[in-house]
């Protein structure tokens, strides 16, 4: 628990100091990643479900909040929250369709659906097709912040990812969290105990759904854009090796992950196409050697004392 | 049909067959109320199968099944288990990276109806501690509470299990070998608890241990190769020639 603790101080301070340190932009993108790799893991690390189409949620949770706000002309808060709406609908969909199966079947039908989202967000006009969509404003939160001010919009993409990545640590630690855990654990011996697990797996997806959707949603309007990289089954791959390089199942693993592959990309961007090569290495590397990811096996040399 | 009132379990013709291989074959089982009823056979006679039907865990391919009277043939595995009917698994079954505590936290908080609150803490849980405890001592396992479950032997995990089962409160306990895999005391251990658990509840169990068998059990019945041999007390069973042959025959195979 201690530890738990320390590590909530550490992220508040590393939130508020970073944009000073690093180019705000990308620590924006990087919080944005870290909160969509967090859903994730409540559903790999926390429920052992494997979906292969969490692009979907992200993907076109950004494009309903820009079109909502470029077109409808929705404050930047509600559009935000239109997008996250989506999101956890479309959760729904496919979860109540995937959850009948597991392992690779359910990860094959989220794919799936998630193609499908795919080549609607290809198709309909209002998503901008190739192009995307573009030139989304920032607009002023709440109707007195002006996000268009680069620090303003940091904070703010700050205190969403927060208030995500608590709702997902809450979630995660809660009675219905329990409940997760025991299903990962062990499935047959949950459902003996009384406990009809598709609907605890269904609320999982939801809620993971709808917080990749609330990353995609923000994300939209830290970049003003919305684009089909986001919807894109790489992006389903991408988040998978955030999640696993960080750690599966930690509550911290998924933001270092983020913030180690956003780096490479970034900063490895020199080296071209390469920078694929790169991560890929180290992803294998990763799962060959540190299977329990950065801050699974950080975690794992440093052992809680038994009581 | 005879009145149901005595017996808490009824199967009619319990039939399950995998793809053209008979598994159980018209099985007529009736568990009287009350009682510690033992279910045996050899390797591959259909035991565990006719524990999957009954909780629900396989379909069935014919006959039906009764609990308290209704017919729960069709029924959903967690609704069974809601019901009153509680299994444990042949292979040990815990959770593993919870700690002991939590494993029958688990057990006892649906009770609590906030199983699907995800915004609440689990501190909320810690109401229910107490008597988790009061589980864990009955199984010998008070001292382990805050251990991480991996990390016991594997008999103090079955004792787990029946402290998980016991949760529940189940009227009607299924327990599928529970004393495989352990040693003398241990054994010993898990057939007083199952002596004492059963003075209020029933109890059916697959077993393989004779001496458990024939210590604790009132009614025996002989599974082989998906049939019911004999049925009867372990005085009238163990006799019959054909119970012999049965366990003999597979011992020569
Ligand atoms: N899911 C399944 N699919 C196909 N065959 C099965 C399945 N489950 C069990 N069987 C077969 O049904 C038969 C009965 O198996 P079961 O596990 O019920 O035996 P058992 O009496 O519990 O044996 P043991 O004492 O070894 O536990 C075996 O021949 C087994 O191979
Ligand atoms: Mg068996």
């Amino acid at each position: 628990m201690k530890r738990i603790a320390m590590g909530w101080v550490a992220l508040v301070i590393a939130g508020l100091i970073a944009p000073f340190l690093v180019y705000p932009v990308f620590v924006m993108k990087v919080l944005c990643f870290a909160l969509f790799a967090c859903a994730f893991n409540l559903l790999l690390g926390y429920t052992g479900l494997l979906s292969f189409g969490h692009a979907a949620f992200l993907g076109s949770a950004g494009y309903i909040a820009g079109h909502t706000i470029k077109v409808l002309g929705f404050p930047p808060e509600l559009g935000i929250l239109a997008g996250t709406a989506t999101a956890a609908v479309l959760g729904y969909v496919f979860g109540s369709l995937a959850i009948r199966r597991s392992g690779i079947y359910f990860a094959m039908i989220t794919l799936a659906l998630a193609q499908m989202v795919f080549f609607l967000a290809l198709q309909m006009p209002f998503t901008g097709g190739e192009d995307g969509l573009q030139g989304v404003p920032r607009g002023m939160l709440f109707g007195v912040i002006d996000l268009r001010e680069t620090m303003n919009m940091y904070y703010f993409v700050f205190a969403v990812f927060m208030i995500g990545f608590w709702i997902i640590y809450r979630a995660v630690h809660s009675p219905f969290g329990q409940v997760l855990k025991a299903i990962r654990e062990n499935e047959p011996r949950a459902i003996s105990l009384g406990y009809a697990v598709d609907k605890y797996k269904l609320l999982a997806f939801v809620l993971s759904a709808a917080l990749s959707g609330l990353a995609g949603a923000t994300k939209t309007l830290v970049f003003q854009l919305a684009s089909l990289t986001d919807v894109h089954w790489h992006m389903s791959g991408e988040v998978v090796l955030m999640t696993l390089l960080g750690g599966m199942g930690t509550v911290f693993g998924p933001v270092v992950g983020a913030a180690v592959v956003m780096t490479l990309q970034n900063y490895g961007a020199e080296i071209g196409e390469w920078v694929t090569v790169l991560t890929g290495a180290i992803f294998v590397v990763c799962v060959l050697a540190f299977r329990r990811g950065i801050v699974g096996e950080l975690a794992a040399l440093f052992p809680v004392r038994k009581p | 049909m005879e009145s149901s009132g005595d017996y808490i379990l009824e199967t009619r013709n319990l039939t399950k067959e995998f793809k053209g291989f008979v598994a159980v074959s018209d099985v007529n089982l009736r568990v009287k109320r009350g009682t510690i009823h033992a279910l045996i056979g050899p390797n591959g006679a259909g035991k565990t199968t006719v524990f999957n039907l009954l909780t629900r865990f396989l379909p069935v391919t014919g006959g039906a099944i009764f609990y308290r009277g209704h017919d729960i043939t069709h029924e959903k595995p967690a609704q069974v288990a809601r019901r009153g009917i509680v299994r444990s698994f042949q292979i040990s079954a815990v959770f593993p990276h919870l700690t002991v505590l939590e494993n029958v936290r688990i057990a006892l908080q649906r009770r609590l109806g906030t199983s699907f609150h995800f915004w609440k803490s689990e501190r909320t849980l810690e109401v229910l501690n107490d008597q988790a405890h009061e589980l864990l001592e009955a199984v010998g396992l008070r001292e382990f509470a805050d251990y991480v479950t991996v990390e016991l032997p594997y008999g103090r995990k079955r004792a787990l299990e029946i402290a998980t089962t016991l949760a529940m409160d189940p009227e009607l306990m299924l327990l599928d070998e529970p004393t495989q895999g352990m040693g003398h005391e241990d054994v010993d251990r898990v057939k007083e608890l199952i002596k004492k658990v059963a003075a209020n509840r029933t109890v059916l169990m697959v077993e393989h241990n004779m001496h458990v068998v024939s210590d604790i059990s009132d009614v025996i019945t002989v599974l082989a190769r998906g049939s019911v041999l004999a049925e009867g007390s372990y005085g009238e069973v163990s006799g019959r020639p054909e119970v012999i042959e049965a366990y003999l025959g597979t011992a020569h195979a």
